[in-house]
């Protein structure tokens, strides 16, 4: 409390502002005036143009693109990509649609913080869905809740992930403007815009450092 | 024709160092018609002392600059870092001083750097120049990015009859001068000025071509040092040739 | 300037090797920003630069409302914060974590503000162990060395240097091919991960109307940190608060374009407290530590307050020559280029290294790039202007301070001027650089004579300019 008031004490006396505020107590979403106006510009993008976008900005990341014209074609995509290999898959229900928590070898449903840890740290893959995608950048954008954990798509080696072309946004300012409250949803949204990478050796690039060194993006649609 | 006025500020270095700098920007603007003066009380427009942290010496040259030039319509300046000197932080330097300021802030609008002033005051990009030479051109710092100066002399220079211009690559690199800077920090200054002389040569140029006599000196130091058979010239002296 | 700050430029200088390895990796850096910013690429860089100055204003102006807002929501969602007003302070809140929680191991990811306290000794003082996770850090560590570089802190390193520092450290077998290296990190670190009880981040953004911490990176580390061991503590400036999460499509567009030429880094995170009911995994508790370290000291500032904008994206370095020259290693703190030149005498004092704001040609190049438009070289003047103002000044400024008001007097009396124009004129010897010898002997001193052994000049010529035209 002593180091909190402390260095509020500091900052108002440092903005030449009362010590004890005249708003009291302090509406929770009380703004002080003329803040800048939020700026967000979205482009005009159909969805053909969206899709295009996005398996290009994927391909330039040394990511995968896939695309399938339906789940059912999605999700033979996937089968043939976990052939042989050790893989979990999330909760979300479009990967139930696609069938891919019907294949052998594959781990989900996993309710367990720490068995599924344990099974992401010794699987080959991570199957996921995604909430978002943004096409200039060829982001994925992943909300943790009961549908998504967060491991699936990091301790793997390899990354799929399988979405519907509906939720193909065209970049940070449409995800913003459909989400201004991710916090009111989850306690992490994670964007992922390619395969880990670091090239902090002789500016040498190394792929999956730490994270998933292979990213599939099967879009649907 | 109306005769057109222009006054010359010569800045200091021009004055004691390079005279003939002065003296071919004034035989290009009276080729080009205006009538030329010299306001003889000018000194110094007050960087050495502001980029050196002396704010308070910098005001006091900068006043007296204010009072010498109170009545000229135009003022050229060869030199892009005495003109954003003047143009940019006289305001900042009169910043107490609300009287100063309101003279220093319309006295910018009457300055000029001497390339700027020909494309944009005077609207020329011919002056009839012609210098055989194979050249390259360095931009100083200043004129660049406080002034925003990089069209304007290459749209002289391209009119200049028998001039080669080529860019350096890196182009737009500091040489390394920066006032006292290349005297506190002598071998960081010379290093920064040794890659620009490699650039220079990189291009093939025999000849460097700069809006501010800092950088010309700067870097035909180190183009001696390097045993270089190099020179340096200011645009006033290529535009002058003929 | 202090034999120290020149002695470390001297080498550096001297190190052709070092030399290339700055250059080159300043150089992908800075042109990899260029190709993602161009007009073509992002037609409104200029308005998002111009933005994101205002945001950062505005938020600072009001950081008192913007503080309580973010604590408000940060313990909305079922986390908590702290306020340190220095290292010390953050350090005892999180070995208190760690004795209440009986933990050992801590896994930390990227973090300026973290070394800044030097929280890493001071925990291994108490017994903790605790790990850099970033691999370019991690090498670092391991070799009990400081980054090099705001975003690529062992570019300094070459693979032969980290094959021995593996080997050395770990006991692994010699390997010099780069992926292999990383990959024996790579195995090293997920063990830690796995194992660790805490988790300790940084933050490039704090955003207020969330409560929540946004964390960018490459690698997957800082997921991996503030995802895998039960407790996650981010450790950030009160500076790092930007008021919406919207926010973040001005910030995130010009961080990493300007960090290291990517539209987006690899992940960014924006973590809101521990994790949720039906939330499968992430951290059981989440602390947010909010750093005075003498910000508010900076705050009070009207004109350097600017400094605070910086969203540590080091595009100053890359672009300023000078960095390119001596290195992040010869500047005095952990901040090097021309953002360290303005915050070490702010947050260290100005004798720390007096000459650090003149060393600086005022290129401006660093104002142009910066993403946050802090006016890095006005405030480089005031530095200069401070440190002739106080008393004690570096050393040799009393001269200094006389020849400027010599100068200063003759600027201001043309006679004289011309008088000692003339002067100097006719002292000048035929031989080259021999008439600066016989310069009133307070200009005539060391540095001089340094600046003239490197380049030659011509004597001055026999008439002034002003004597040539009145002679016309």
């Amino acid at each position: 409390m002593k180091s909190r008031d402390a260095i509020l004490a500091r900052v108002r006396t440092a903005l030449g502002h009362a010590l004890t505020p005249e708003v009291n107590p302090p509406d929770a979403n009380h703004a002080p005036p003329d803040p800048p106006a939020a700026r967000l510009r979205i482009p005009e993008m159909g969805m053909e143009a969206r899709i295009s976008t996005f398996m290009a900005s994927l391909e330039k990341l040394a990511a995968t693109a896939r695309r399938a014209a339906s789940p059912a074609e999605a999700g033979d995509i996937v089968r043939q990509l976990v052939e042989n290999r050790r893989a979990v898959a999330s909760n979300a229900p479009y990967l139930e649609v696609c069938g891919v928590t019907r294949f052998p070898g594959v781990r989900s449903g996993v309710g367990g913080r720490v068995e599924l840890r344990q099974l992401c740290a010794s699987a080959d893959v991570g199957i996921t869905s995604a909430d978002y995608a943004l096409a200039d950048t060829g982001t994925l954008v992943l909300l943790s809740g009961p549908h998504e954990a967060r491991m699936i798509s990091l301790l793997p080696p390899a990354h799929i992930a399988v979405l519907p072309c509906e939720r193909l946004l065209s970049g940070l300012d449409e995800l913003f403007a459909v989400l201004p409250d991710p916090a009111a949803l989850t306690s992490s949204m994670v964007l992922i815009t390619g395969p880990s990478r670091t090239a902090d050796i002789e500016q040498t690039l190394v792929r999956g450092v730490h994270g998933p060194g292979q990213v599939t993006v099967v879009l649907v649609g | 024709m109306m005769a057109r006025r222009a006054s010359l500020f010569v800045t200091c270095l021009v004055d004691q160092l390079f005279p003939r700098i002065g003296l071919s920007m004034a035989a290009v603007l009276e080729r080009l018609g205006y009538t030329v003066d010299f306001p003889e009380n000018q000194t110094c427009c007050g960087q050495p002392a502001f980029n050196s942290g002396y704010p308070e010496e910098a005001r006091r040259v900068a006043r007296h600059f204010l009072n010498v030039f109170e009545t000229s319509e135009s003022i050229v300046v060869p030199s892009g870092s005495c003109a954003s000197m003047i143009v940019l932080h006289f305001g900042e330097l009169f910043a107490s001083d609300p009287e100063a300021c309101r003279r220093a802030r319309e006295l910018a609008s009457r300055v000029w750097e001497f390339s700027a002033f020909l494309t944009e005051a005077a609207r020329v990009e011919d002056v009839g120049a012609r210098l055989e030479e194979v050249a390259t051109f360095h931009d100083g710092c200043h004129a660049l990015r406080e002034l925003g100066i990089r069209n304007a002399p290459r749209r002289l220079l391209s009119h200049v009859r028998g001039l080669e211009l080529r860019e350096m690559d890196p182009a737009e690199e500091c040489c390394g001068f920066g006032g006292t800077f290349s005297v506190k920090f002598a071998a960081l200054s010379g290093a920064m000025a040794r890659d620009k002389v490699e650039a220079i040569v990189r291009t093939g140029a025999r000849t460097v071509i700069s809006l501010d006599l800092s950088c010309l000196m700067q870097i035909q130091g180190a183009l001696s040092r390097a045993g270089l058979n190099i020179r340096t010239l200011h645009l006033a002296e290529v535009l002058a040739s003929h | 300037m202090s034999l120290e700050f020149d002695r470390k430029i001297e080498q550096t200088l001297a190190d052709s090797r070092l030399q290339q390895a700055i250059y080159s990796a300043t150089g992908r850096f800075k042109q990899a920003r260029l190709n993602v910013i161009a007009p073509d690429v992002l037609p409104d860089y200029q308005e998002l630069r111009a933005q994101a100055n205002r945001l950062k204003q505005y938020t600072l102006d009001h950081l008192d409302h913007y503080l309580e807002q973010f604590e408000r929501n940060v313990e909305a969602h079922g986390g908590h914060v702290i306020f340190a007003q220095d290292g010390t302070e953050v350090a005892d809140f999180v070995l208190s974590v760690a004795k209440a929680r009986g933990a050992r191991l801590i896994v930390k990811s990227k973090s300026m503000t973290t070394e800044e306290i030097d929280l890493n000794e001071r925990l291994e003082h108490h017994g903790l162990e605790a790990v850099e996770t970033d691999f370019g850090e991690y090498i670092l560590q391991l070799a009990h060395e400081r980054p090099y570089h705001i975003v690529a802190p062992a570019l300094h390193k070459t693979r032969y240097d980290v094959a021995e520092i593996l080997n050395q450290r770990l006991q692994v077998p010699h390997e010099t091919v780069i992926e292999k290296q990383a990959a024996i990190a790579r195995a090293a670190l997920r063990e830690k991960f796995l194992a660790a009880d805490i988790g300790i981040s940084g933050a490039n953004f704090l955003v207020a109307d969330s409560g929540a911490v946004v964390v960018v990176e490459n690698e997957g580390n800082a997921r991996l940190t503030t995802s895998a061991p039960n407790i996650h503590v981010a450790i950030a400036g009160i500076e790092k608060l930007i008021p919406r999460a919207q926010d973040l499509a001005i910030f995130l567009k010009l961080l990493a374009r300007s960090a290291t030429g990517q539209p987006l880094t690899v992940y960014t995170s924006f973590l809101a407290g521990p994790r949720r009911e039906g939330e499968v995994d992430g951290p059981g508790e989440f602390y947010v530590v909010l750093l005075d370290n003498g910000r508010t000291k900076l705050l009070a500032d009207q004109e350097k307050r600017q400094s605070l904008y910086c969203i540590r994206c080091g595009a100053c370095l890359n672009t300023c020559p000078v960095y390119r020259k001596i290195g992040g290693h010869s500047f005095p703190w952990i901040y090097s280029g021309p953002i360290g030149a303005i915050l070490t005498p702010q947050f260290l004092g100005r004798e720390k290294e007096p000459s650090l704001p003149f060393a600086s040609s005022l290129c401006g190049a660093c104002a142009e790039v910066c993403p946050v438009k802090i006016d890095i070289p006005k405030l480089l003047l005031q530095l200069r202007a401070e440190v002739r103002e106080s008393p004690r000044g570096a050393s040799g400024s009393r001269w200094e301070k006389l020849a400027f008001r010599i100068f200063a007097w003759l600027m201001c009396h043309p006679r004289a001027y011309e008088m000692a124009g003339r002067i100097a004129a006719s002292l000048a010897g035929s031989e080259n650089g021999s008439w600066l010898r016989s310069l009133p002997w307070f200009l005539n001193r060391g540095p001089l004579r340094a600046w003239l052994s490197r380049r030659d000049l011509p004597p001055p010529p026999p008439r002034s300019f002003r004597q040539l035209w009145r002679q016309r």
